[in-house]
């Protein structure tokens, strides 16, 4: 026992050693003032160029939950922005109750929607029990949204990947969206060559452009029913949150279980541990 | 167990009535109760017990998982995002279930390198060993075919890349990986296929488990030392001693566990797994799942061509040779010391051979460009060289460090040990 703690205080120091030392080191890149690396003669060119920034949620860490004053506006992002193009299909109406709203509101937004018939059947009104219906297919397609919170993530790299386990980085996806969403707008480097009909960005995970015009802009700016200042980050930041709900939206309720089965585990490890002392006290081993 | 006679007495009139008819009771007193176990086993010896508990918490929330997903190439991503919003608790089980998949491969892993440093497979176990192979190779199949159910982006395009192995197989080949399809492409028929074996396959396992055991209960355990039971004081019996250490060591394990079920449940999966299964569009790097990328880096490393065999069947070959090569281990290893303790070189290699095997893992994640390539190439040549010529050699050339004569002794030297340096401690304080 006595070995089994010390090597897990050692592997503990070691891990928060070398996680102290990756943290100081300088963003070491070649070339470009944006600390973009590109590939050199016969080499790969790897993207994304820009590795998404870490932002803070509040919905990370073992205590997390949604601010639902946040859900609410990326909500609304999502609606008058993201909608006319993208679908939600996995996500229900009556599901938006976890977003703060009430079962009334969540009636009035279903209604808000028309549902289309199927065959020879009407189209109607939407009901909390629907999905949200999707718009017009895009040529070229583009895809859906419910779950991009978690389906967009990039490599952290070694040894960053080891410490994710102990710090529970879980918010690959959402930072990545908020990264792609404000990253738009900047001059490509030097060797870097934007094909007709796409967008720089040096955040977007497979090539150094992107099909998909800049959703956010100062000009379009969607300014929120609460009191909070409306900026493209702030855009940005609501929707990669509401994304990361629609993606994950049982994440509370895992959190909190989480907490009282690890206190559970904590407490029975320590009696187990007493009861297996006790029975082999008298056997040296 | 182990030629001993049974020490099951029934107390109750009913208890004798059974066991006159069908001594099962007898059984799992002797196997679980009165079987007697090394006293000096350490920890890394309780992943046996830790895999049996993981190998029932799959099943158990597999079988539910099952109730609620549908193996139809249509359907299969969106009952398993069912799953996940509306069946209740359905996150967790689902989470439960593929998280699991992770930990049961990390202890079958610590498993098998507990085996191969205290030389467990050596005589009277090789059955034992190649039992415990063949379980390995069935938890491979089904979590390979696990991972293809939920449909998603690295479902699709793993089994087609997994499956495209076959190919390279000559004459047969494309006959084999048809088979395996149920047609020419990864649809339908292949996810129906996988997904009766993923049910099977499991009870196949538990199977062959039972004859893992059952091979263990007659030669015993090994244990540190490497030295067999001599006498009664080697000893103590399964339960209270064997069954509290494993207890203990199954909850820290299920604390790991749910560490990464309730905190971090996508960490060990990929992204594309949460996009669905699209066969025009192709992944940028198809990787297959954490614990088979050492053996992607192998297939991967033989770029070249030897004599006939062109790289693609190199590659399939010796990544299939990584596995065969297990089930030699009992001959290749000439040592007549069994444990690592008393074997300075082999301890050495057997550390950098732990070393090489995650570094090949981490080179499964890359691409095969620039330096990665002749990386995977010395990682992989060192995995074969440790079975191939350092076990068999190092048995010979190696001076073994002096044995003690029992369990019992070299239990009582190391805490006169421990009790003298603390009382040298105490005089000089």
């Amino acid at each position: 026992m006595k070995k089994l703690l010390h090597s897990v205080a050692a592997v503990g120091f070691l891990a928060s050693t070398a996680y102290a030392v990756a943290q100081t080191e300088p963003a070491a890149h070649g070339a470009g003032d944006q600390g973009i690396h590109l590939a050199g003669e016969g080499e790969t060119q790897h993207y994304p160029l820009l590795k998404p920034t870490e932002e803070k949620w509040s919905f990370a860490g073992p205590f997390g939950t949604y601010d639902r004053g946040q859900l609410q506006r990326g909500f609304k992002v999502y609606r008058e922005i993201c909608s006319s193009c993208h679908s939600l299909n996995l996500v229900t109406f009556r599901t938006l109750e976890g977003l703060g709203y009430s079962e009334g509101q969540v009636k009035t937004i279903a209604a808000e929607y028309d549902i289309p018939g199927v065959g020879d059947e009407e189209g109607r009104k939407g009901l909390p029990s629907d999905h949200f219906p999707a718009p017009a297919a895009q040529d070229p397609p583009v895809p859906d949204l419910s779950l991009m919170a978690k389906a967009r993530g990039v490599t952290r790299g070694f040894p960053t990947f080891v410490f994710d386990i102990f710090t529970q980085y879980a918010e690959g996806g959402p930072d990545y969206i908020h990264s792609l969403l404000t990253g738009y707008g900047k001059t490509p480097p030097e060797g870097i060559d934007v094909a007709e009909g796409t967008h720089y960005n040096p955040y977007f995970m497979n090539a150094a452009a992107l099909a998909m015009t800049p959703p956010l802009t100062p000009d379009t700016v969607i300014t929120y029913d609460d009191d909070t200042p409306a900026s493209v980050d702030q855009n940005a930041r609501d929707v990669a949150a509401f994304l990361m709900w629609a993606a994950e939206p049982h994440l509370e309720a895992r959190k909190r279980m989480g907490f009282g089965v690890m206190v559970f585990l904590l407490l029975f490890a320590g009696l187990v541990y007493l009861t297996k002392r006790k029975i082999w006290a008298a056997t040296p081993h | 167990m182990s030629g001993g006679h049974s020490t099951y007495t029934p107390t109750s009139g009913l208890g004798r009535w059974i066991d006159a008819r069908m001594p099962l009771p007898r059984l799992m007193y002797d196997s679980f109760v009165a079987y007697p176990v090394p006293r000096n086993l350490n920890y890394a010896y309780t992943f046996g017990g830790i895999l049996s508990l993981m190998l029932v918490a799959q099943i158990l929330t597999g079988v539910v998982l099952a109730m609620h997903y549908a193996a139809d190439t249509t359907l299969a991503f969106h009952s398993v995002e069912k799953i996940m919003r509306d069946v209740n608790s359905g996150w967790l089980l689902r989470y439960m279930h593929a998280v699991g998949a992770s930990m049961f491969f990390i202890a079958v892993y610590v498993h098998i390198f507990r085996g191969l440093y205290y030389g467990s497979y050596k005589a009277p176990r090789e059955l034992l060993w190649i039992l415990g192979c063949i379980i390995y190779l069935l938890m491979m199949a089904t979590g390979f075919m696990g991972y293809v159910l939920p449909w998603g982006q690295m479902s699709f395009w793993g089994a087609t890349v997994i499956t495209g192995f076959f190919t390279a197989i000559p004459l047969v080949g494309d006959w084999i990986q048809q088979l395996l399809l149920g047609g020419f492409a990864v649809d339908n028929p292949t996810l129906n296929r996988f997904f009766a074996l993923h049910y099977l396959l499991p009870f196949m396992i538990a199977g062959v488990v039972v004859l893992h055991v059952w091979a263990l209960h007659v030669t015993g355990q090994t244990n540190p030392t490497g030295i067999e039971v001599k006498s009664k004081t080697d000893t103590v019996p399964f339960s209270p001693h064997a069954t509290a250490k494993d207890a203990f060591a199954m909850v820290l394990f299920l604390i790991m566990f749910a560490w990464f079920v309730f905190y971090i449940p996508n960490y060990l999966g990929h992204p594309d797994n949460y996009v669905e299964a699209n066969s025009l569009v192709t992944p940028a790097h198809i990787v297959p799942e954490w614990y088979y990328l050492p053996f992607y880096a192998i297939l991967r490393a033989i770029t070249f061509n030897i004599g006939p065999i062109d790289s693609k069947l190199g590659g399939v070959l010796a990544m299939f040779g990584s596995i065969a090569v297990l089930f030699f281990v009992p001959w290749l290893d000439t040592s007549k010391v069994r444990s690592a303790v008393y074997r300075p070189w082999y301890k050495l290699f057997f550390w950098i051979f732990v070393v090489n095997a995650i570094f090949l893992g981490w080179l499964g994640s890359k691409p095969a460009e620039g330096w990665y390539i002749p990386a995977m190439q010395i990682s992989t040549l060192y995995y074969f060289a440790f079975f191939l010529v350092l076990m068999p050699v190092l048995g010979l050339i190696e001076t073994p460090r002096r044995l003690p004569n029992s369990i019992t002794e070299a239990v009582l030297d190391k805490n006169k040990a421990k009790s003298d340096a603390a009382a040298a401690a105490a005089v000089s304080h």
